[in-house]
């Protein structure tokens, strides 16, 4: 295949691409979008095995091409909805890691600089370094970020002293052994500084998640989709590659647009997020006396029979479902009740926070997997003004994200955070395994309010018996 | 201080049947340290015999005179007539309804008698002293009652039937005004089966109008209707016309009007004009609850029910009192109400602290000293809630169809952030060379073009986009694909092609995996 070819089989792959985003933004034209990334992407590799690559390479291309697919399509079968937030933090640590690689790889490749000018091999080690720089902050971010998605490794935010001053001193012996590696006379002298650098980032993208608390994970997530991006983009300079640049420049911006989104629907500036902390007061006694209000009245507990009539009365029901509904795998029972009550002629629609659950739109995809019509799943602004109307509102696993003091207490630490507004509704029921405060570490003063009612238990425990005692009658 | 004695003589404005306490809370008075004086006969309107409130504790004596000079505070309904300004004394605390906008006369009398007076009219409109708002009690019950009041002048039923003897419509009710009184019409006439539609001039009472089983007929005029503290305000010349065209429509089709529509201190605004109630169906029926204020409509004739046109109009101005036994009971508990407030003590003395909003807002004299009217509320209800959340647009980008965020952004970080790039832009364009700069555009250029895409995407899709994303970022395959064995070159370093291989199996697993789990993921969003 000629070079203009693969240019032009390039430019495809490029529209594509876009077309795949553009249709990713809403559900009808979704699967089609899916379906031009994955041709863009089969274009694009084909394209360049085609002229990239001498037939001597190709058997090693197809074998690692073909453990790679079954162990990813294996990875894509077995994975739960539940994991999703986990399987898709690995997968950027893998995007990481491979430009750690390439970087790597270019820089020893004794080909890849020839024929360039001073200025230009400057550059081109300039890239590789910033190349490596942001693959490694990626993987090593990534799989911090897998670690506490899956529990392997506690949600609460890691504060270390002088945190801030660490990264600085990191950023400072990045710049300095930047300086040092481009000045190395030969690949050998250049490596040192290109290792230690290697080393930094790993540990700066370690500590940076490490500090970030349980309750911006979705942000994290999203932030690092946007590293694994600006990674590809930085290895396109790094090898002059516009597919690579187009792409990851396509890949980075979007990540971070849906960050800021994110950060946006928790009323909670960017920086503030990566600087960490948030979620971390739940470890630390609250002042004396306490700043913010303590909550006043009496919890009101139910059993799941009461629940269930409480339903039945209702005509018009809620559900706001919550992390906790994800944990208890609570999704496909939360239907059946759905669905229980849609035919006693109940209006049953749900209600989704934006960072309800560990990762955007987390909620939407467990419905979507119970087979919830995704017309009735509707945002915090479509249906925070009918909760007045609303009889009762069942509110699963979540906590936060439906807690009054974002609006009535100033002193509270989410406040300003827009919520759902569950405690307008007639009634509510509230789903939780204990009294615990969630990631935010605030008490609800939801739990105190005169109509609402707890339901202690496992989610999904709870909801079968609702279910069992709404069919009985 | 010895305990203070409460009296409640018995009303004599002409027709009153209310009585300002009941038995019922004659032990709760008791209970906060008062002693309770009641004039004998004072409840026979509201069927409430004097043995009742003897058996709950009150004394009873036999004349309003003796009522008058034992009470330290007198417990009234009706403003006092003349001859009881006389017996008013020097520091008597006087609780009744006052309104002191219109009987501007009242209020010189009463401040020269040097009394204390506390306004059941001018109870500050705030959550804490809902339960002490006597107007909003009252305008329930003339709410209800007009509703009673019509079915009995209204000739069918209210609800529609099918009956061996025919098919019976349903009548058609149209409520001016949605307040308390409205809102209580409203539920009534729904209650016995009517069709209700309600107008008001603040559209955020829809919501309401509609939860009590009316229809909410607007006005298609731009202008917000919502005054201080909650209250109806004048509206302006072209909303006026717009909103008596609604009317003139709903008349001819309507059999019964309720008009509610009063703004404070203020005559009741004239909405219905003689033209429309001839307009309407014979054996019609009006009810005007702002007859009192003059009517809101403009054949009514205060406290006297007349037939014009073949329409009947209601005028009364005692609603509350034909529903004697419910108002004293709700009043009575107001008052007790009041007194919670101004006895925290519960030591039977009152204290008219007039740093308390709701105490100085209610009491319009003190000693002889007008108090009125008082500093205006500091927050209004419900344009407060507006205020309490933050102003985050979040709804322009989640619902997503128009470009670029909610708001524009101020001028001046506009301006920063365009002299930054511009700034930035100089640096690479001096230094950089020019193959560089080739790849440098395309980068930018494809920075918007992520943009743009994505900030339209609902969050329902946030987690598939994320996957999708993480899916494409595998282009970096290409990296590791070149540099596996490049055309036309001779052998290379056995590390490099490890390098590129490990490379490509990994990103493979990104790259398969991706996309594998993004359409497992968009099969399941299913309308």
């Amino acid at each position: 295949m000629s070079p203009s070819l693969v240019t032009v089989a390039y430019i495809a792959a490029t529209i594509l691409f876009i077309l795949s985003l553009g249709g990713l933004s809403n559900p009808e034209s979704s699967r089609r979008g899916n379906l031009y990334g994955m041709i863009g992407m089969a274009i694009a590799v084909v394209a360049t095995i085609a002229g990239r690559v001498a037939p001597a390479g190709i058997a090693w291309v197809i074998g690692a091409l073909v453990v790679g697919a079954a162990v990813g399509l294996y990875l894509a079968r077995t994975v739960k909805m539940t994991q999703m937030p986990e399987l898709v933090a690995f997968m950027h640590s893998l995007v990481g890691l491979v430009a750690v690689l390439v970087g790597y790889a270019s820089y020893i490749d004794p080909t890849a600089s020839a024929g360039m000018s001073g200025a230009e091999i400057t550059i081109h080690h300039a890239e590789i370094y910033v190349g490596v720089l942001i693959g490694a902050v990626t993987l090593s971010g990534s799989v911090i970020a897998f670690g506490k998605l899956s529990g392997r490794i506690g949600g609460k935010p890691l504060l270390l002293p002088a945190r801030h001053w660490l990264n600085l001193a990191g950023l400072l012996v990045v710049i300095w052994f930047g300086h040092a590696f481009l000045h190395a006379q030969s690949v050998q002298a250049g490596m040192t500084p290109l290792i230690v650098m290697t080393v930094v980032a790993l540990l700066f993208g370690v500590h940076m998640v490490m500090a970030i608390g349980g309750a911006d994970m979705p942000v994290v997530v999203s932030m690092l989709n946007s590293y694994s991006g600006w990674a590809a983009a930085a290895t396109g300079f790094m090898l002059s590659n516009d597919l690579l640049i187009v792409t990851g420049a396509l890949v980075g911006s979007s990540g971070a647009i849906l960050s800021y989104i994110m950060c946006r629907a928790m009323n909670r500036k960017f920086l503030s997020v990566i600087a960490g902390g948030f979620g971390g007061d739940s470890g630390k006694p609250r002042p004396a006396g306490g700043d913010a209000a303590q909550p006043a009245g009496e919890v009101v507990s139910v059993t799941a029979k009461e629940a269930a009539d409480l339903l039945k009365e209702a005509r018009s029901v809620v559900i706001v479902p919550g992390y906790g509904m994800a944990v208890a795998q609570a999704q496909h029972t939360v239907y059946e009740i759905t669905k229980a009550l849609r035919e006693m002629g109940k209006t049953v629609r749900f209600a989704i926070h934006p960072v309800a659950g560990r990762m955007p739109g987390h909620m939407n995809v467990l419905l979507a997997e119970a087979k919830v019509p995704y017309d009735i799943v509707l945002e915090m602004d479509e249906i925070n003004q009918d909760f007045p109307d609303t009889d009762v509102t069942m509110v699963i696993g979540a906590n936060d994200i439906v807690n009054p003091s974002a609006q009535e207490d100033p002193a509270s630490p989410i406040a300003g955070m827009p919520v759902l507004e569950v405690w307008k509704a007639k009634n509510s029921i509230v789903m939780k395994r204990s009294m615990a405060s969630g990631y935010a570490g605030v008490d609800n003063p939801l739990f105190y309010k005169e109509n609402n009612r707890m339901l202690f238990g496992d989610a999904k425990k709870m909801l079968d018996e609702v279910l069992v005692a709404l069919k009985a009658a | 201080m010895t305990a203070q004695v409460i009296g409640v003589p018995k009303e004599t404005f002409p027709g009153e049947k209310r009585v300002a306490t009941v038995p019922d809370v004659v032990p709760r008075l008791a209970k906060l340290g008062f002693r309770v004086l009641v004039q004998a006969g004072a409840g026979e309107g509201a069927n409430l015999s004097d043995e009742a409130y003897a058996a709950a504790g009150a004394e009873v004596v036999a004349d309003a005179a003796s009522v008058w000079s034992r009470a330290d505070i007198v417990f009234k309904v009706r403003a006092p007539n003349a001859d009881e300004l006389r017996m008013i004394r020097e520091g008597q605390v006087l609780v009744s309804f006052v309104w002191p906008a219109q009987n501007p006369d009242l209020m010189r009398d009463l401040a020269a008698r040097r009394a204390t007076v506390l306004a059941m009219d001018s109870v500050p409109r705030i959550s804490r002293a809902q339960k002490l708002d006597a107007l909003s009690s009252m305008a329930n019950i003339a709410g209800y009652r007009a509703v009673i009041e019509a079915a009995h002048e209204f000739g069918r039923f209210f609800t529609g039937q099918i009956t061996a003897a025919g098919k019976v419509p349903p009548a058609k009710v149209f409520i001016i005004g949605a307040g308390v009184a409205g809102l209580a019409a409203i539920g009534a006439a729904a209650g016995l089966g009517a069709i209700v539609r309600a107008n008001d001039t603040r559209p955020e009472v829809a919501d309401q109008i509609k939860s009590l089983g009316g229809e909410y007929v607007g006005v298609e005029y731009q202008e917000e209707g919502t005054g201080v503290g909650g209250y109806a305000k004048v509206m302006s010349e072209g909303f006026q016309r717009a909103q008596r065209e609604v009317f003139a429509r709903q008349a001819k089709e309507v059999d019964v009007i309720i008009t509610t529509a009063l703004i404070p201190g203020k005559p009741a605004p004239k909405l219905i004009t003689a033209e429309m109630v001839r307009s309407m169906k014979p054996g019609s029926v009006i009810v005007d609850l702002a007859a009192e204020q003059g009517g809101n409509c403009e054949l009514t004739e205060p406290g006297k029910v007349v037939v014009r046109h073949g329409v009947t109009i209601i005028g009364y101005t005692d609603l509350p009192s034909r529903l004697a036994t419910q108002s004293s009971t709700l009043y009575a508990t107001n008052l007790f109400r009041l007194m919670e407030e101004l006895c925290k003590a519960k030591d039977g003395v009152i204290d008219v602290n007039m740093e308390d909003e709701v105490i100085r807002g209610t009491t319009v004299i003190k000693q002889g000293e007008v108090t009125w009217p008082p500093p205006p509320p500091k927050l209004s209800a419900a344009p407060a809630k507006p205020a309490a959340k933050p102003a985050v647009p979040v709804v322009a980008e989640k619902k997503g169809h128009g470009h670029g965020a909610g708001e524009p952004m101020p001028a001046g970080r506009l301006a920063i952030m365009f002299i930054a790039g511009a700034l930035l832009f100089v640096l690479v364009g001096l230094y950089a060379p020019a193959a560089f700069l080739g790849h440098f555009t395309v980068f930018v250029l494809a920075c918007f073009v992520g943009y743009m895409v994505v900030w339209n995407v609902t969050p329902a899709l946030h987690t598939p986009l994320m996957s999708v994303t993480n899916a494409i970022s595998s282009i970096i395959i290409i990296g590791a694909l070149v540099q596996v064995a490049p055309p036309g070159e001779g052998p290379r370093p056995e590390l490099i092609r490890w390098l590129a291989v490990a490379g490509i199996a990994l990103t493979a697993i990104n790259m398969f995996g991706g996309f594998a789990v993004t359409q497992r993921m968009l099969s399941m969003f299913r309308k």
